[in-house]
Formats: C-alpha cells, sequence, structure tokens
C-alpha cells in the first residue's frame, strides 16, 4: 500500500515531466500540421547550457538563463529555417526537423564530448523531504513536481484568458481569416514554436540532474513525447497533460510490480506447456511486466488510434 | 618559374619521404571498435589508450625485433557485428595480422567465427584476434578457438572475485541483482546466483531482474522495488548511461548499501556520481590505479594525463595486451608467423604494469591476474577519472583470480 503511494508521486513527476515536452510540441504540430523531430533536441539543449551556466553562476542562473536561450534558438529555427522549407509542403518541412535533430545532437556531441556531463541538484534541494515506509522523495521531485504545475497554471491561463491566446487558438484553426483580420500570423507562429521551445528547454534543466545529461538523453526521451500527444489529442493541452500523467504512471507501476505473463495466463485458463523449450509461445510465458513496461505506451498509442483516432481529448484527426 | 619547380622538387620528396616511411616495417595492429554513434566515447578513449601503449611501451623503447615499430590502425565497427566483419576483411587485405577488439561481447563472438574460419580458409596470411574487453565467458570456454587471447578477466572470473569478497562481509545477507537484458547482463545473473548460493547460502537473493537496455528514461521505479526488498546489497552488469541512471536513482531514493558494479567508473561516470556515490559504489575489475603500486605506473599515467588531459587510464588491460603481443614477437622472432607468435602468448607469464602477474593460460587463452573490488571515493586519489577529484581506490584483491577455474575450452592447434 505505501508502495503504491510512492509509485503515484514517480510517476507523478515521470508524467509532468513529460507534459512541459509535449505541451509545446502539441501547440506547434496543431499549428503547422507537422512533427518537430527536434523537439526533444531542444530538451538535451536546454539541460547542457544549464549545465555550463551553472558551472559559473549556479543553478538557478541555468533554470533562468538557460530556456530563454532554446527558446530564442528555437524562435530562429522557424523563422529563418522552417518559415523557408514551409512552402514547399510538409515532407521537406519534416526532413528539415529531422536534420535539425541529427545536426544538434552531433554538434552537443562536438561541444561537450559523448560523455556524461556532471550536471548535479542544486546543494539546497539535495535532502530528502520525506519517507515513506523507507522509500525516500528527494526534495528536488517535489521541486520538479511544483515547477510543472505552475508553467501548467501559466499556459492555461495565457491560451484560454488572454488575448494573444486568443489569436493562437484562432490561428491554429483558421489562419487564412486571422491573417485576414489584420493580425501577423507568422509571428504568432514564431512565438509559439519559441515558446514551446523554450518549454522543452525548462524540462531539460529540471530534468538533467537525475536523469543524467548525455547526447543520448533526446533519443531516449523523443519517441515517448510523440506518442504522448498522439494519445491526447493534436493541439490540446489538456489531452496532453492526461496522456503524460497516464504514461508515467503506466511506466511507473510497469516497472514496479514483477508480474509474470505466466501468472495472467494461467488465470485467465491456460495451462502452462510441460517442456517451454518445445513451446511456440515460449517467449510469452516467461515475460514480466518490467520487461515490457517501456513498450506499452506505444501499445497503448496504437489501440488510441484503431479506437479513438483523434485521441482522448483531441477534436480532430492524427 | 624557379618557385614553381622548387615545389615541386618538395612536392616530389614529400613523396619519396611519405612512400618510404610506410615502407618502413611498421608492425600493424587494427583497432575494431565504435568510434562513432552512442558508444564511441568509450571506443575513442580506447584507441587513446592503445596508441599510447603502443608508443610509450614499444615504440619509445626502440621497438620489436631490432627497430620494428607499432602501429594502431583503427577501424570505426559502430559496434555492429556485421560491420565488424567488413572492417575484418579490410583489415586483412591491408595485410594486418593483429586484431584488437574489446567493446561488446556480442561483436566478439562474430569476430572470433570469422576469424577462426579466415585462418582455416587461408594459412598464408593468418590473423590473431586481441580480445582486450569482451567478457562473455563462452569466448575462453564452449566457443574457445586458438587464435583467440583475452587480456581482461571473464565475467565469471570476476563474479568469483566478487563473491569472494562479499562472502567476507558478514552483514550481507540479502542480494538484489539486476542487469541488462542481454547475453551479457544474463551472464552476469547466472554467475552471481550460481557463486552466491556456493559462498554465502546464508545470503538470501531478494531480487533477481533484467531491464531493458538503453530504454529506460527513469530508473526510479526499479530502485523503489530494490529499496521495499530490504537488500542491503546491490550487483550489476550494467554500463554507461543504464549504469548511471540506475545508480543514481537507487542512491537517491534512500538505499544506503554497496552496489556491486562492473563498469561504473570513467567516461563521465565517476563525475557524475561524485559525492553521491562515495561510500556505496563498487567496482569489480583488474588493474589497480590507487594506491599506484610502482613509480612506473605512475609515471605511465602521469604521461598519459600529459598527452590526453581529457582521457583516463580506465582499461589498465590495454598495457598488457601491448607489451604481452611486443615480448611474443620478439620471442618468435617474427611478426608475421602468427602461429609461432600465439605459441609464445600460450603460457606466457609477464609482470603486470599495474602489479601482480600475468598468465596467458594455455588451455582456454584466458590471462589469469589479481582482480581487485575497487571502492568509488575522493579520499586517497592519486589519479582521479574525469578530472573530478573522484576516482577508484583498491579494496580487496583476489592474487591470480580463479587460476584453477574449469574450463570446457576444448582448442584444436595448428
Amino acid at each position: 500500500m505505501d508502495l503504491i503511494l510512492v509509485n503515484l508521486i514517480d510517476g507523478l513527476v515521470t508524467g509532468l515531466l513529460l507534459f512541459m515536452l509535449s505541451a509545446g510540441l502539441t501547440l506547434i504540430f496543431s499549428m503547422m500540421g507537422v512533427l518537430n523531430f527536434a523537439h526533444a533536441s531542444f530538451y538535451m539543449l536546454g539541460a547542457y547550457f544549464a549545465y555550463q551556466i551553472s558551472l559559473f553562476f549556479g543553478f538557478w542562473m541555468g533554470l533562468l538563463i538557460a530556456p530563454v536561450i532554446v527558446g530564442v534558438m528555437g524562435a530562429g529555427v522557424e523563422r529563418y529555417g522552417l518559415r523557408r522549407v514551409h512552402q514547399y509542403g510538409h515532407v521537406p518541412e519534416l526532413i528539415f526537423t529531422f536534420g535539425l535533430a541529427l545536426l544538434i545532437e552531433e554538434l552537443v556531441q562536438f561541444l561537450w564530448g559523448k560523455n556524461q556531463m556532471p550536471y548535479a541538484v542544486p546543494e539546497v534541494l539535495h535532502f530528502t523531504a520525506f519517507s515513506i515506509a523507507g522509500n525516500s522523495i528527494p526534495a528536488y521531485k517535489i521541486f520538479m513536481i511544483f515547477v510543472s504545475l505552475a508553467i501548467f497554471m501559466a499556459l492555461l491561463f495565457v491560451l484560454t484568458r488572454t488575448r494573444v491566446g486568443m489569436i493562437i487558438q484562432a490561428a491554429l484553426s483558421y489562419p487564412k481569416t486571422v491573417e485576414a483580420l489584420g493580425h501577423n500570423v507568422p509571428l504568432v507562429f514564431m512565438g509559439v514554436f519559441g515558446v514551446g521551445t523554450a518549454l522543452a528547454g525548462v524540462a531539460g534543466v529540471i530534468a538533467g540532474p537525475v536523469l543524467g545529461t548525455f547526447p543520448g538523453m533526446a533519443f531516449l526521451l523523443g519517441s515517448i513525447v510523440f506518442v504522448t500527444i498522439v494519445i491526447g489529442g493534436l493541439g490540446s493541452l489538456w489531452g496532453a497533460l492526461v496522456a503524460s500523467l497516464l504514461i508515467g504512471w503506466l511506466t511507473t507501476f510497469a516497472a514496479s510490480y514483477n508480474v509474470a505473463f505466466a501468472d495472467i495466463l494461467t488465470w485467465i485458463g491456460f495451462t502452462m506447456p510441460a517442456d517451454l523449450d518445445d513451446s511456440m509461445w515460449r517467449d510469452l510465458w516467461t515475460l514480466t511486466m518490467p520487461q515490457i513496461g517501456p513498450i506499452l505506451p506505444y501499445l497503448l498509442m496504437v489501440l488510441i488510434l484503431v479506437f479513438r483516432p483523434h485521441g482522448l481529448l483531441g477534436k480532430r484527426e492524427a | 618559374m624557379f618557385k614553381k619547380s622548387k615545389l615541386g622538387i618538395s612536392t616530389a620528396l614529400a613523396l619519396v619521404i611519405g612512400a618510404s616511411a610506410a615502407m618502413a616495417d611498421n608492425i600493424k595492429i587494427a583497432f575494431i571498435d565504435p568510434l562513432s554513434g552512442p558508444f564511441a566515447g568509450t571506443g575513442a578513449n580506447g584507441l587513446n589508450q592503445f596508441e599510447f601503449a603502443a608508443e610509450t611501451l614499444v615504440n619509445a623503447k626502440g621497438g620489436v625485433l631490432g627497430g620494428d615499430k607499432f602501429e594502431i590502425v583503427a577501424f570505426d565497427n559502430k559496434i555492429s557485428p556485421k560491420e565488424s566483419l567488413i572492417q575484418l576483411q579490410v583489415a586483412i587485405d591491408q595485410g594486418i595480422r593483429f586484431i584488437a577488439q574489446g567493446n561488446s561481447s556480442g561483436v566478439a563472438n562474430a569476430l572470433t567465427d570469422a576469424i577462426e574460419k579466415h585462418n582455416k580458409r587461408n594459412p598464408d596470411d593468418r590473423v590473431l584476434f586481441l580480445n582486450y574487453s569482451a567478457v562473455d565467458p563462452a569466448l575462453t570456454n564452449e566457443k574457445c578457438n586458438f587464435w583467440h587471447f583475452r587480456f581482461d578477466a571473464n565475467a565469471d572470473l570476476k563474479m568469483d572475485a566478487l563473491t569472494d569478497i562479499m562472502a567476507q562481509d558478514k552483514s550481507i545477507d540479502k542480494v538484489y541483482i539486476i542487469g541488462q537484458d542481454y547475453s551479457f547482463g544474463k551472464a552476469v545473473a547466472a554467475a552471481a546466483v550460481r557463486d552466491l548460493g556456493n559462498k554465502m547460502p546464508n545470503a538470501e537473493i531478494v531480487g533477481n531482474e533484467l531491464h531493458p537496455i538503453g530504454k529506460v528514461k527513469d530508473f526510479t521505479p526499479y530502485a523503489r522495488k530494490i529499496v521495499a526488498s530490504g537488500a542491503n546489497a546491490v550487483i550489476t552488469g550494467n554500463w554507461g548511461a543504464d549504469m548511471l541512471g540506475l545508480g543514481k536513482a537507487v542512491l537517491e531514493n534512500g538505499y544506503t548499501g554497496p552496489i556491486y558494479t562492473y563498469y561504473a567508473a570513467a567516461d563521465g561516470i565517476t563525475a557524475a556520481f561524485g559525492e553521491t556515490g562515495k561510500g556505496s559504489l563498487r567496482l569489480v575489475s583488474e588493474g589497480q590505479l590507487n594506491p599506484p603500486v610502482s613509480d612506473r605506473a605512475a609515471e605511465y599515467v602521469k604521461a598519459f594525463k600529459a598527452k590526453y588531459p581529457d582521457g583516463n587510464v580506465s582499461q589498465s588491460r590495454i598495457t598488457n595486451t601491448i607489451e604481452m603481443l611486443a615480448k611474443a614477437i620478439d620471442g618468435a622472432g617474427t611478426a608475421t608467423d602468427v602461429v609461432a607468435i600465439a605459441k609464445q602468448l600460450e603460457g606466457m607469464e609477464h609482470e603486470n604494469l599495474w602489479g601482480g602477474m600475468l598468465k596467458m593460460r594455455a588451455e582456454d587463452h584466458q590471462v589469469i591476474q589479481d582482480v581487485h573490488v575497487l571502492a568509488h571515493t575522493n579520499e586517497g586519489v592519486t589519479f582521479d577519472y574525469d578530472n573530478s577529484g573522484y576516482g577508484l581506490i583498491a579494496e580487496n584483491t583476489v592474487k591470480m583470480a580463479g587460476m584453477d577455474s574449469p574450463t570446457s575450452c576444448k582448442m584444436k592447434r595448428p
């Protein structure tokens, strides 16, 4: 029972982190209709920039400055890269972002090398907030939860309660009409792209110390972010939140409980073959939940695409 | 006109010099390991250590056979067995007779098969396989062959040494085994279960599991299970990002006991663990840097750090590989007849630069050497890793580990 509570908290942390990445991506996706393959690369850049800044000015300056740099870079990419490629259609845009992701990874390896970076949790937050039955919850995790929630609130407020948010939402669905009304839609696109990448940067800054800062970190998280926005529904902020938390808890609980497939199959009513080596289902019988945990979100995505193609809370088809 | 002809002459001269340099009898060693992709860091660091060892331990001392120099030729295999076989063919076509490889037992298994076939079919240009790091026990057991020599202690020997030392600690009664889901992870788990059962019958194995390799984003759930199991020792064969992720998660979520690892050092990992790993992280490995065993070893590390300030002497077996090869070539009096060189290597005893002796067992071509349990700390560290102030210090040593360990190798000799 205690472990369930601990897993709920761990899953929440993972989910909220995923949300910070998917929130920006889902807005960009629904706006431009293009998967930004380089989104997770901006997450990685956030971690590396923050590490570099933290060497000179400490963690907190890194948290403030790194996302801004990443956001400006993102806006620059939209203004001088994507906008030019946009006229040639979606496929060139896709290839452009894909190339950008590779480029950023190589650049990071060139500048910082291929090793792990010693980017650490700040001293102030390096203590145990509380323990549940011997499982300590580090204060840094609580900090991560609060930062993510604050960003979600701010984002929700801007998108639904302000004039800027209204224009963004209108530009998402009817860019031509909004442009005809005299709004600078390209500027809106650039702004959203910049803010979206800055959010990915924030995620990188706070995830770097716990999940490791290394050149493979973008690749490791990249695919799962796409899964999140497809499950949540394209362009839906709430959908991104729900899907992120769902995936966070799904992967955490799957890794936590050693449920063996043999037990499930027996419970359903199958009998275990006497000699497993002869059985063609041998792999299925010997599987355990932690082994397949990381692929569960992909399974969920397939199911969602089959039964509810517009995602949990989305309004249009993927 | 004058200038032009001068340029022409110097170009011609340069060509001549270049050609004569190439003609000098360099003994080439092909280094086939990842130099691009996710494991490039490990591969590149290994290449630096090979080049430095060849330069300082052989070439600077006048080479072998009265003046022939060692030359390391790098081939990038992208850690793929398929790519490695292509690179092996390229190396053989260039007339190279010595193949060094270490990262990934999957690659080593592919190479040892290919080399055995090649040598059978081409008796005139046979090659030797110097395996400096791939520790799958099979390579010196059921898959052994005359052309393969292993300079690292294999996974079973390391586990044997590790459990010898764990058994001395009476407080350990609950052990958790966790590793990556592939051949090496499984070999470590099997060896741990077998050796713990034999030597520590009172210790309970409270967990034995494999996780997907390179796929886990957050190790916290695994850490929770380890803490919840009440384990007071953890054994893992993880490496790279999986090692750091697991270790950090376990330590940050309330575990305080020892974590026995194979590869939790260097390549940024030591620096990233820093203070967190102190008191918990242990490594079972050959070769000790701290305290330095001799002035010669200390000088060697200093010179290496002077040349590669960001590098680490993390694979001490590389110097053994180079020194023993040089000794075998000198003993055989030839650098081309690899059968004679292999016969020299068989049973060779050599003084280890890092302390103790080395013995190349003739029956399975496995080097027998001292295996240490090293602790991650910042106290008493002469040579740190990653310039972090933290390094490994030898805590316990098993002399000539596994000297009489059994082998299932039935070697066919030419």
